[in-house]
Formats: C-alpha cells, structure tokens, sequence
C-alpha cells in the first residue's frame, strides 16, 4: 500500500508542477523563461562538444561537404551547343554521345536523390542518430553524450509525453464542448482559444523554440495560406501563432477523431477519400470556402510531400488556381538541435513523433511574406513557381523544379517529350532532310 | 546521403577495381557513396529499377538504353564492380594512359572502347552490327512521337548508307569507328570527378 500512495503522491506533485509551469501560461500565451534557459545551456554544451571534436579529429582531406558541392564538373550547355550544331542539321550518329554523357552523369549525381534522406550536420550534435562520421574522441566526451541520452529519454521523454496527451485531449474534449454552441463571435473566440492553448502545449511537447518573423504579414481571413513542407508538425508550428482552416483527407483512428473533433468549433475542409480524386469537387469547396471572408485561411501545403528542408521542390499548381489572395511562408528548421524531416519510408508516424520527443529541441525560423496575388497573363504554373522563388529565397533553400512525389512515383513522360521535341527540331527542324 | 563512412577498406576488392578502371581511391569512395546511395533497400546491388527512379535518366531519350548498357548478358543486377565498370568509360584520359604497356589489356576509357560503348547503345541485339532496323528503333527512342516514320526512315537509310562500307545494309564496328574519326570522342565521352 505504502507503494502505491508514495507513486500516488510523486505523480499528483508532478501533474501540479506541469500545471503550474507549462499548462497555464500556455493559456495566457506567456513563457515563463524555463525553455529559454534550457536552450542557452544547450547551446553552450553542444559548442563546447564541437571544439572537443575538432581538437580530436585527425586532419583528413574532408569529404565532409561533398553533399554540398557537385562532385563532376558540369558543362549545363543546352542541347543545342552540346550537340555542336546549327539548327536543322541532320542527323549524326555521334549524336549519341550527348544523351549517353548526360545520362552517366545523372547516374554519378543528381539533384533529386538527396533531398530525400536528412540533411547532413557538419558537427556532431550528441544524437546518436546524426554520429555518422564521428568517432571516439575522448572520455568526456562519451560521458556528456551519456549524460545527455539520460537526459533526453528519462527526463524530457515523460514530460514531453504526458504535455502531448493532455494537449491532445484538451484539444478533443475542448472543441467538442466548444462545437455545442450556437454561431456567435463568443464561439469563433472560444475555439481560437481552445486551438491556441492546446498547440502551445503540443509545441512545449517537443520542446519548441520558434521564432516568427514579420508578423506583420500574417495571413488574413479569406485568404489561402502555402509552406513548404518538411514534416507534419509544420501544421503545429503554423497554428501556433494563428488559427487556420486545414485541408486534407479524412483519416481513421486518432487522427479521425481529432479531425471530427476540430471541425465542429470551426469548418475546416476535410475531404473523404473519394473526394479528393475529383479535382472540380475540391476546387470548388475550397472556392467557397475562401468567398467566406468571415472564414479563416486555409492552410495547404503545395509540394504534396515532405521534403527534407534544404530545398524546395515543385509547387502543384492545384492551390493557385482557385483565385484568392496567397500568403506565403516560408518555415526553416535549425538541424543542429533535431531533425524534423519525416521520412515516410523510413520512419511511420509513431516512430517519427518519438524521435521527435528524444531529440533535444525543435527550434525553427517562420517567415511571414507580403501577400501576392496572380497577375495579368500568368497562368496558374508561373504564379506557382513564382511563389515557390519567393518562399525559397526567404527561407535560405535552394529550388529544384522537380516533382517531390519522384521520391514514390516515376517521373512524368511529358519531361521526356520536352527532351525528344527539341531533338526532334533540331535534325527534322526546317525540313532539310533528303 | 546515408552514412558517410564510405572509406576506401569498405569497399570489396578496390585494388582490383582500381586497376581495372584507372579510377583513383577517391574517386571510387564517392561513386561508392553513390551505388549505396542508389541501392535503396540496401541490397548491395542495382536493379534496374533503381536507375530508373532518377529523374534526370528517367526524362533522357536514350535512359531506357542507357540503363540496359549496365545489365550486359542478360542479367538482372549489377554490382559495384560493374557499376564502376560502365562508368570507366566515361573516364577522361589522361596522359599517363596513352603510353601503355602493350600486354596490358587497353584501358576502358580508351578512345576505342568509348566508341564501342556508343555502339552498343544502337546495336540492340548484340550482334556486333547495327541493322537499319535497329537503327530505326534507337531514333524513336530519341524523337519520340514528333517525327513521323517515312521522315524517320530516310534518316536511317541515309545514315547506314553513309557509314556501310562493304555493303551488307548495316553498320559494323569498324565502320562506325570509321565514320566518327574526325570526332573528338575523348572529349564528348568524358565526365570529369572533381576531388
């Protein structure tokens, strides 16, 4: 008996320490300066970790940037110049060596490949998960590391698993209660409320540090909001700040119920699986939506896919053309403190969310940008692109035309029409053939 | 990218493939690097299929023939061996190669063996010859549906008429080495790995 009222008490003492500390300043959106203080230590000893390192490491020739740097020298001459041609020359058959180089040197690297798996760290960041390149160094070393895994799975593990069920069921219970009310204002400002505090919560969950920049752009009701997208908890980084209307498929389970949870405190547009085959269908109800100008901006994320944050790949051009003001933003994650990419085929959802809850923080940048609207004579793929510039220049990534759903899907034959359309000008061209 | 600990003593037999290819060790740590990039289920070889998931060959004309010049005799994987095996030929040649000792088989950069490697690109059959109608199917693949067959068919005749010498109606190795002899294949054949 003594057991179990001692375990009784140790848990009622940390629930009200939780309470205290976490749960009602998330309420009031006020910090109490405990996570600020825990990423300044952090900050200190993962510099501190580095210079070991580097004292430590032999002087080799470092292969340590070949992610960054191409490793072949390119020559990007078009197909014209590099199959040494005027157009309407005929056919040669050393016109094969042209198509052969480019393919080899497609084999030797491409751009795409590398976008998805996690980015690479140049200095070890005391996660086991990151130590690809790094070696015993010292004694110290390994005990700061061992220090830290009991830190981050026996501390922060529990706390952070406990504040992700109460912000979940907060969320659940709070917006089911809130749905019961009749259309007011007092209704719309109760469910912010509710949404609010429960992603403030799920953000201290992970032990979130986000720093939001150019508030003053933030999106407006009525209007359609785009991210690049490296993970789910983009959604929780977001709503943080603001509430949006989210678009997605209805799903089972978990996810189900919070979705029929949140849409009755305020419409979100969820789809059924069959809905969301039918392009007219979803553009339609999205349409509405947004004519709505009491409703709140829908959130959708155009690269359809995860991408693993160092560039941003092809914007579907589905969200631009329902019309309707864009707001860009632009989310950037800092690798150094955890890595938030989810890697789909790596890593399901569970196992993903607890990596998430074991690394040492989540810390990211968010870029708010000035709204932008489709202008005359530019159709739904230009705008896209334009935006998808505009997103990738603020937050520092690099843009890739390429389609992310490569990563499951080959890519589309129209690509290669392009290819043989312009081989084919060049020897039929201006009908000079015999 | 994976693990970066791709050292050199990872890699199976690299003295052997050093001097098979001409490969320097640093260079085949990083297209060693870049076969276990490709290998995604980490099986320690290539199917076809993995090379087909690159988008920059996926969109190349000649990607399908391209892909097939790494399964040579029917086989359905390739290694790294043969990996590195293809992709010597696209090695630029160096001055260190050219005086050779003459027992030693001839490098797989050589100007000859970059021609048989595009050679083989258009004999389909490997049967040593391009016929006209190989050749007509190697320029499908490379106009796709833009050029219509009789604009197809007088480009293959006139070019197997050019190249045949003998008369036979296809093209052999020799008259194709022939005909490119002007060519500056050792440039146009060559992908530079920076250190």
């Amino acid at each position: 008996m003594e057991g179990a009222e001692l375990a009784g008490k140790i848990l009622s003492t940390w629930l009200t320490l939780v309470l205290g500390f976490i749960l009602l300043p998330s309420v009031f959106g006020v910090s109490l300066g405990i996570s600020e203080i825990y990423m300044k230590i952090l900050v200190k000893t993962l510099e501190w970790a580095t210079i070991r390192i580097e004292k430590g490491a032999p002087k080799e020739a470092t292969l340590k940037n070949s992610a960054s740097v191409g490793i072949i020298q390119r020559d990007e001459s078009p197909m014209e110049k590099g199959l040494s041609g005027l157009r309407g020359r005929d056919f040669e058959l050393s016109d094969v060596f042209y198509f052969s180089k480019k393919g080899l040197e497609a084999i030797v690297e491409d751009e795409v490949t590398q976008r998805f798996s996690s980015e690479e760290l140049v200095s070890w960041n005391l996660l086991t998960r990151t130590n690809v390149n790094f070696h015993y160094i010292s004694l110290r070393l390994t005990m700061v590391w061992v220090l830290g895994v009991i830190v981050r799975y026996c501390v922060l593990l529990p706390l952070r698993v406990t504040l992700a069920f109460i912000g979940i069921s907060l969320l659940v219970i709070g917006t089911t209660l809130v749905g019961q009310l009749p259309d007011s204002s007092l209704k719309n400002w109760l469910s912010e409320l509710v949404h609010l505090t429960c992603c403030r919560i799920c953000v201290r969950a992970l032990s979130g540090t986000i720093h939001y920049h150019n508030k003053q752009y933030r999106p407006q009701k009525g209007g359609i909001c785009v991210a690049n997208h490296t993970s789910p908890i983009d959604v929780l980084i977001l709503t943080t700040d603001g509430c949006y209307a989210m678009v997605g498929q209805v799903h089972g389970g978990l996810m189900g119920i919070i979705q029929r949870a949140m849409v009755k405190a305020c419409p979100h547009v969820w789809f059924e699986r069959s809905e969301m085959k039918d392009r007219h269908l979803v553009t339609k109800r999205l349409k509405e939506h947004i004519a709505d100008k009491k409703k709140l901006p829908i959130l959708i994320f155009p690269e359809g896919t995860c991408i693993n944050n160092t560039s941003v790949m092809m914007f579907k051009k589905g969200s631009f053309e329902i019309g309707g003001t864009i707001h860009p933003v632009a989310i950037k994650y800092n690798p150094q403190f955890g890595d938030a990419f989810w890697n789909s085929s790596k890593y399901n959802m569970v196992s993903y969310l607890l990596r998430m809850m074991t690394s040492w923080a989540i810390v990211c940048d968010v870029w708010y940008m000035p709204p932008m609207t489709r202008e005359e004579g530019e159709d739904a793929v230009q705008f896209a692109n334009r935006v998808k510039s505009a997103i990738a220049i603020q937050g520092g990534l690099t843009e890739l035309p390429w389609d992310g759903g490569l990563k499951r899907a080959k890519v589309k034959d129209t690509f290669k029409e392009e290819q043989q359309k312009n081989y084919s000008k060049m020897i039929v061209g201006n009908g000079s053939l015999n | 990218m994976g693990s970066r600990s791709s050292h050199a003593a990872v890699i199976p037999d690299v003295d052997s493939i050093r001097r098979e290819t001409g490969f320097s060790q640093a260079s085949l740590v990083r297209l060693h690097h870049r076969f276990r990039a490709l290998d995604r289920n980490k099986k320690g070889y290539l199917s076809r299929m993995d090379l087909q998931q690159i988008g920059a060959l996926a969109v190349n004309p000649l990607g399908d023939r391209i892909i097939e010049s790494f399964f040579p005799n029917g086989s359905q994987q390739v290694d790294f061996p043969g990996f590195v095996r293809v992709l010597a030929h696209f090695r630029p040649v160096e001055d260190e190669d050219t005086d050779q000792d003459p027992k030693k088989p001839e490098p797989l950069n050589s100007r000859r063996n970059k021609l048989h490697y595009a050679f083989q690109l258009y004999d389909l059959d490997r049967d040593g010859k391009i016929s006209r109608h190989e050749m007509l199917q190697v320029l499908r693949l490379m106009v796709g549906v833009q050029v219509t067959e009789e604009q197809l068919e007088n480009i293959a005749d006139r070019t197997v008429q050019e190249a045949d010498e003998d008369g036979d109606g296809a093209v052999s190795f020799l008259e194709f080495a022939k005909s490119l002899e002007k060519m500056d294949v050792e440039q146009k054949m060559s992908i530079r790995i920076l250190k």
